[in-house]
């Protein structure tokens, strides 16, 4: 029964990075129906910056938050500089144009950081909660809760305001969006800066427990993509039950069956998934009426 | 117009063929080729071999050369990557010209190269710890740093000395991790040892707690070997302090470096590994043979680079000085010769220990190169 509740503490954990990753994913596809493939470098600037402004002598909630303001404007740039000029080019050019940005992004942390491994200090010290013979780290429960209340935050934001509801409405129709006035150009680089700032969160959250270095967003952005891509495309709360998934099937497969097997299982159960449910599990059916 | 380029290339030719007659090689350099993950997952090991080899090579202009002629260093970055790996060792051989070859920083990459050098005949000295690469004995292969077979060696006499024979393997899914575990699990029977847990993790894992969960249910378990170098050691570490597990650990020379003690924090508390006399430079007894080596190379380092040595330039040091004093022997900078004396090494004091080769040795260490140490205040004990 502990031996469970250790899988599910684990997968939860990995699960919520996942999580939030595959949120970030949602919010530029949603913009743009681009998917953002340099979404995992967000996360290792996020972990890194902190490692480096903390260094530097700054406090580490300040590190952290300065360090998701520079994503976040890393992310502004990439839009201005490198999807808005291409804008007319298809959607498949601006994917490649993301992983080429993802690559540079990657080459960049290079030099400006090190090729080191790095963390910080957690933020509630290390010592472990027990649960009924399992144990969690305080970390742990930050990374879910700060999965949590990004997701509600984006579900408030997406909901309840006007801003928002334009995001939606240039993701449902860019051309009616624009001619009921809603500055398209404005919804695409708030969606890059915001998706660009939940990255760098997640990276804030995780590194205490999984390290950071400059080439970690590689494997994020898989895992991410692959959650994103089970709970069904575009949809916020799909990626949120898909990074969980992800997260408890690697879990469950590495206690109960091999280690060996933990990253194939994942992508079989996806596979499968988008097998009977080409959208994911809850992605919209869309119809293209002629 | 013609006639003056015609001109211009006769001169040239002339003058290539006065110098070939007059004995001067046209390029007065040795040239010495490198192999080197200085990026990829493997950089931590690269970057500091790559960094120790510059130094040496700016090091040895600076007095005059080998026997008064400069070392030209021709270095590649493979990124960890054998297919790369393989192209660089290709390129050094044909473009290059190179009399004789450092690197491979990972077990991948220099398995890769090999068969490049043995058939191009270049003498190729490894940087890493697979003992597949000079087992069984390639005549152009050497290597300089410790087999993970002798650390497996090293540590079940640890665990035999303290009466832990029932262990389990937590090991990464890399080369390097793959190769130790299969000798860690060919030697178990030798010390009278018993593996009771074997499980792996990917090399970008961010969580190992379902593995050693299962591993310490296991009935009857005293102890837990991590066979593994890069993130994955300090997570192992940090998670087996998460589980409270009540059984010592003991992890490989691949995280021999200061780095993993500050990443894996507290929970590197008591946990036990092999690694060279470099990392304990200050602690070495005075009387010991590699004290003034060690320090040697570490004060230079740090001086030269600013960062902290590891063992992993340590290699690098050691193939290069081998490199240096058998070229110097062979009095000539042809392939073969250089060859026969890198194997004629005895008694050379590296960064590793002291390495004696024979023609059945490539890489000539014995146990007694490993230290035993053991965490302790966030520093280094010497235990054995």
């Amino acid at each position: 029964m502990s031996e469970l509740l250790q899988f599910v503490f684990s997968g939860v954990t990995v699960g919520a990075v996942y999580a939030l990753v595959a949120l970030g994913f949602t919010i530029i596809y949603n913009a743009s129906d681009v998917v953002n493939f340099s979404q995992g470098e967000f996360v290792m600037l996020g972990g890194m910056t902190t490692v480096f402004l903390h260094a530097a002598g700054l406090p580490l909630a300040a590190a952290a938050i300065l360090a998701v303001v520079i994503a976040a404007a890393v992310g502004i740039a990439l839009n201005k500089l490198a999807i808005e000029p291409a804008r007319n080019a298809s959607v498949v050019t601006l994917i490649i144009i993301t992983i080429g940005a993802s690559i540079f992004l990657r080459g960049v942390a290079q030099i400006v950081f090190d090729k080191q491994l790095h963390r910080f200090p957690s933020f509630s010290g290390d010592a472990p909660f027990v649960v009924a013979g399992a144990t969690i780290l305080p970390q742990s429960l930050w990374v879910v809760f700060g999965a949590a209340v990004v997701f509600l935050g984006l579900y408030g934001f997406f909901t309840r305001t006007l801003t928002g509801k334009a995001v939606l409405a240039t993701a449902n129709n860019r051309l009616a969006a624009k001619l009921v006035g809603v500055n398209t150009n404005f919804v695409m680089t708030l969606s890059f800066a915001l998706s660009a700032a939940i990255g760098a969160v997640a990276g804030v959250l995780v590194t205490p427990i999984t390290l950071t270095s400059y080439d970690i967003g590689i494997t994020l952005a898989l895992k991410g993509f692959a959650a994103a891509m089970l709970g069904g495309m575009g949809n916020p709360f799909g990626a949120l039950v898909g990074g969980l998934a992800v997260g408890l099937i690697e879990a469950m497969t590495a206690g109960y069956i091999s280690s060996s097997y933990k990253d194939a299982a994942a992508f079989i159960v996806i596979l499968a998934v988008l097998f009977v449910m080409p959208n994911g599990m809850f992605g919209k059916t869309s119809v293209n009426r002629v | 117009m013609k006639l003056l380029d015609s001109f211009k290339a006769t001169v040239a030719v002339l003058a290539v063929a006065a110098v070939s007659a007059s004995g001067v090689p046209a390029v007065a350099d040795i040239k010495i080729g490198a192999s080197l993950s200085q990026t990829g997952p493997a950089s931590f090991l690269g970057d500091p071999e790559a960094k120790t080899l510059q130094m040496l090579v700016d090091e040895i202009n600076e007095k005059g050369g080998i026997k008064g002629e400069k070392v030209q260093l021709i270095l590649y970055d493979d990124g960890g990557d054998p297919n790369n790996g393989r192209t660089f060792a290709t390129r050094l051989v044909e473009d290059d010209e190179v009399v004789a070859v450092i690197g491979g920083t990972t077990t991948g990459t220099t398995m890769a190269m090999i068969p490049v050098f043995e058939e191009a005949e270049i003498p190729f000295i490894s940087l890493a710890g697979a003992v597949v690469i000079v087992e069984p004995v390639k005549k152009w292969v050497f290597k300089t740093p410790h087999t993970d077979k002798m650390a497996c060696g090293k540590i079940y006499g640890d665990m035999k000395a303290r009466g832990l024979t029932k262990v389990g393997l937590i090991s990464g899914s890399g080369g390097f991790e793959t190769s130790m575990r299969e000798q860690c699990l060919a030697l178990a029977g030798e010390y009278g040892i018993e593996i009771v847990a074997d499980e792996s993790y990917g090399p970008k894992d961010a969580d190992m707690t379902p593995q050693l969960t299962k591993i310490g249910n296991t009935a009857g378990l005293q102890a837990v070997l991590n066979p593994g170098f890069g993130q994955g050691p300090a997570i192992v570490t940090r998670n087996f302090k998460q589980l409270n597990l009540q059984v010592p650990l003991y992890q490989s020379h691949g995280v021999a470096s200061k780095s993993f003690i500050e990443l894996a924090g507290d929970a590197a508390e008591g946990v036990r590994l092999p690694a060279a006399a470099l990392l304990v430079a200050d602690k070495l007894d005075g009387s010991d043979p590699q004290k003034a080596v060690v320090v040697g190379y570490r004060d230079a380092y740090e001086k030269a680079t600013g960062k902290p040595v590891s063992t992993f330039g340590g290699h690098a040091y050691d193939a290069f000085m081998i490199l240096v004093e058998a070229i110097e022997r062979a009095g000539s900078a042809d392939p073969a010769a250089i060859r026969d004396e890198i194997e004629n090494t005895k008694g050379f004091v590296g960064t590793a220990g002291v390495v004696n080769m024979s023609a059945e040795d490539h890489m000539g260490l014995d146990l007694s190169a490993f230290r035993m140490l053991e965490i302790r205040n966030g520093d280094w004990t010497i235990v054995d």
